[in-house]
């Protein structure tokens, strides 16, 4: 029992709060989100090197007995989503400072910021199916409020769409709470894997599984439920479409694993090659989407659809070793997506537009922010020794191990098509002469390279010292598909059931 | 009872889907708020409470009588409709603000962010 594991939750609580008190003040609301995302990514940082030797850390709140209360549980696939939300939220809060307007910053933009950071970081720690629901509508409603913040024409357009297709996804999520409730008598996700075994209604519990994949996959942005985000991700500032690309899809991947790899692992074996083949749609279909767009956020919105094909790819592999490849691969690409998003948002301000036809000469003018963009893409195209090689590597590797030919062979085409696609925007924005004076235009604030090319600098030396990545991520994956052991770690050796019915009588 | 709430739920859920499908703004939100009555209604059948006939209370001594039902299906649908409530609120008046933005009721006018 470890309270401490609530710190993550309380900590962006207590700073939204104080930021929304302290709104007059900007320079008081900025330092409170940097402080308070500052302890969540030291926190996280110190569960990365306290759970893979220890196993899954537990909280049981209000010190309520697990099967009945709410438990909190920190298994090595939940401590690095928790280090990297605060991470990304970080860099999103430094770029925010250049970025982000006297009227938003005014109208609770950085309480927004903490907010959504709590349900990030909740909805990552929790242990129990219905509160997950919960930690859902809390990053939900912080994001319809990021998204819509502002309220040009285009932002209430795109969010008006956002907001309901993400609202039906929750709904169905609800749904599909209230059926497993009604099918195995409890919500505690332990408790739930436990009776899973003994139950015996196969029919039931791939529908429940069948419910929970149109959920989280229309939080994932998976093939075809994906058509909310590229007609809303490019209408906030930058800002906000970064910490977006970086967060709220890898929630619906991080629920995908979790439901999948710990909930219904039995349902795997039916359900494995159908998140295949989404996979693999996902990839193309993302890939392809880009093609036609000469904008450089709507061309980014596309290549997350496409890269969550990846880490669906992971899961649908259906092992402990596709789980862990998957992770490698999710944490490297909610890394250098963002930082593509910060660069791209940055040469955006620069040119004062982010059409295509009427950017370039960059290379010349800002050469940093050139660089930085190039080996972005490198690593987003998976070129050695980025992380995005070591990832996509790992992930071909288990395909190739488990005889899955097809989905590796289109993983490894869609390397291509994706390089090709990010070369587009390089040619166009940074190679190609300006149809004006580039001299004329303005230098790029240190504010807006340096978010940027710090995360690409961390996924170069990912890269480079991918050793301690891959075996965190092979812990990690082999505890989130470990069923006993987390039911062990959360209701004790006897398991859920055996205090269930102690209690019961 | 458990038919009667059935086929009720089922009402809720097509009737919801119809209105969805409709391309006005307004009516797409009564959809949601249905769709949302009927998720509620089936929590609400999937505790003991409907089938045993029987309430979700204890006795002066805190103790449940034998017999009673199991009372968290009650919280769950208490948290959910607050949510929805606070997301049904907030739908409405994104979309009064887009109407006032866009000057039209009709999805299919709501389509400048995906246009090339």
């Amino acid at each position: 029992m470890v309270f401490h594991l609530f710190l993550p939750i309380v900590s962006p609580l207590i700073g939204a709060a104080l930021a929304v008190l302290l709104n007059r003040l900007p320079l008081a609301s900025r330092l409170i989100a940097l402080l308070s995302t500052l302890i969540n990514l030291g926190y996280g940082l110190w569960l990365m090197v306290t759970v893979p030797a220890s196993g899954p850390l537990v909280a049981q709140a209000s010190g309520w007995l697990a099967p009945f209360g709410i438990s909190l549980v920190a298994d090595g696939m939940s401590a690095l989503m928790v280090m990297l939300a605060a991470l990304l939220m970080l860099t999103t809060i430094i770029y925010s400072f250049f970025s982000i307007d006297y009227e938003r910053e005014r109208h609770f933009y950085y309480p927004l910021l903490l907010l959504l950071l709590l349900g990030v970081s909740g909805a990552f720690l929790t242990g129990d199916l219905f509160n997950l629901y919960v930690w859902f509508e809390v990053l939900l409603v912080a994001s319809f409020g990021l998204i819509t913040l502002g309220g040009s024409r285009d932002q209430l357009e795109g969010g008006l769409k956002y907001v309901v297709l993400n609202l039906l996804g929750s709904t169905a999520f609800l749904f599909g709470c209230g059926l497993m409730y009604g099918f195995a008598g409890t919500l505690n996700m332990a408790h739930i894997a436990e009776r899973m075994a003994t139950l015996t209604n196969p029919g039931l519990q791939t529908v429940l599984a069948g419910v929970f994949l149109f959920a989280f996959g229309s939080k994932a942005a998976i093939v075809p439920l994906f058509f909310w985000l590229p007609s809303s991700y490019h209408t906030p500032p930058v800002a906000v479409t970064a910490i977006f690309s970086g967060l709220m899809t890898k929630i619906g991947v991080y629920s995908l694993y979790r439901v999948f790899g710990l909930l219904l692992q039995n349902e795997l074996a039916i359900y494995g090659p159908w998140l295949t083949l989404l996979a693999g749609l996902t990839m193309v279909i993302g890939v392809l989407g880009a093609v036609a767009q000469m904008n450089v956020r709507r061309i980014l919105s596309f290549h997350i659809i496409s890269q969550i094909g990846y880490s669906i790819m992971g899961i649908g592999l259906a092992s402990a070793a596709g789980l862990a490849a998957g992770l490698v691969f999710t944490a490297h690409v909610m890394i250098v997506k963002m930082a593509l998003f910060f660069i791209g948002g940055a040469a955006e301000q620069i040119n004062g537009t982010g059409d295509l036809k009427r950017m370039g000469g960059l290379a010349r003018r800002e050469p940093l922010l050139a660089l930085f963009w190039f080996l972005g893409i490198l690593s987003l195209a998976g070129i050695p020794p980025l992380s995005g090689f070591i990832g996509k590597l790992i992930l071909l590797q288990v395909g190739v191990s488990q005889q899955a030919y097809l989905i590796t062979a289109v993983a490894a085409a869609t390397s291509i098509l994706t390089f090709f696609s990010m070369l587009k925007i390089w040619n166009e924005v940074f190679w190609k002469k300006s149809y004006e004076d580039v001299s004329r235009l303005p230098r790029v604030r240190f504010g807006l390279l340096a978010p940027g090319a710090a995360l690409v600098i961390l996924s170069v030396a990912l890269g480079l010292l991918a050793g301690p990545l891959v075996e965190y991520n092979t812990i990690a994956g082999q505890q989130a598909f470990d069923r006993d052991a987390y039911i062990a770690a959360v209701c004790g050796v006897d398991g859920c059931e055996a205090v269930y019915q102690a209690a019961v009588r | 009872m458990i038919i009667l709430l059935a086929i009720a739920i089922g009402s809720l859920f097509a009737g919801a889907t119809y209105l969805v499908l409709r391309r006005s703004v307004v009516k797409l939100i009564l959809g949601l708020i249905m769709l949302s009555h009927g998720v509620n209604l089936l929590i609400f059948t999937m505790g003991d409470g409907v089938r045993r006939g029987a309430p979700p209370l204890v006795d002066a001594q805190g103790q449940p009588p034998a017999g009673a039902a199991d009372p968290l299906v009650q919280a769950l649908i208490l948290t959910a409709i607050v949510i929805s409530f606070g997301f049904t609120a907030f739908v409405l008046a994104l979309a009064y603000r887009s109407n006032q933005a866009v000057g039209s009721d009709d999805l299919d006018d709501l389509s400048t962010t995906d246009r090339l």
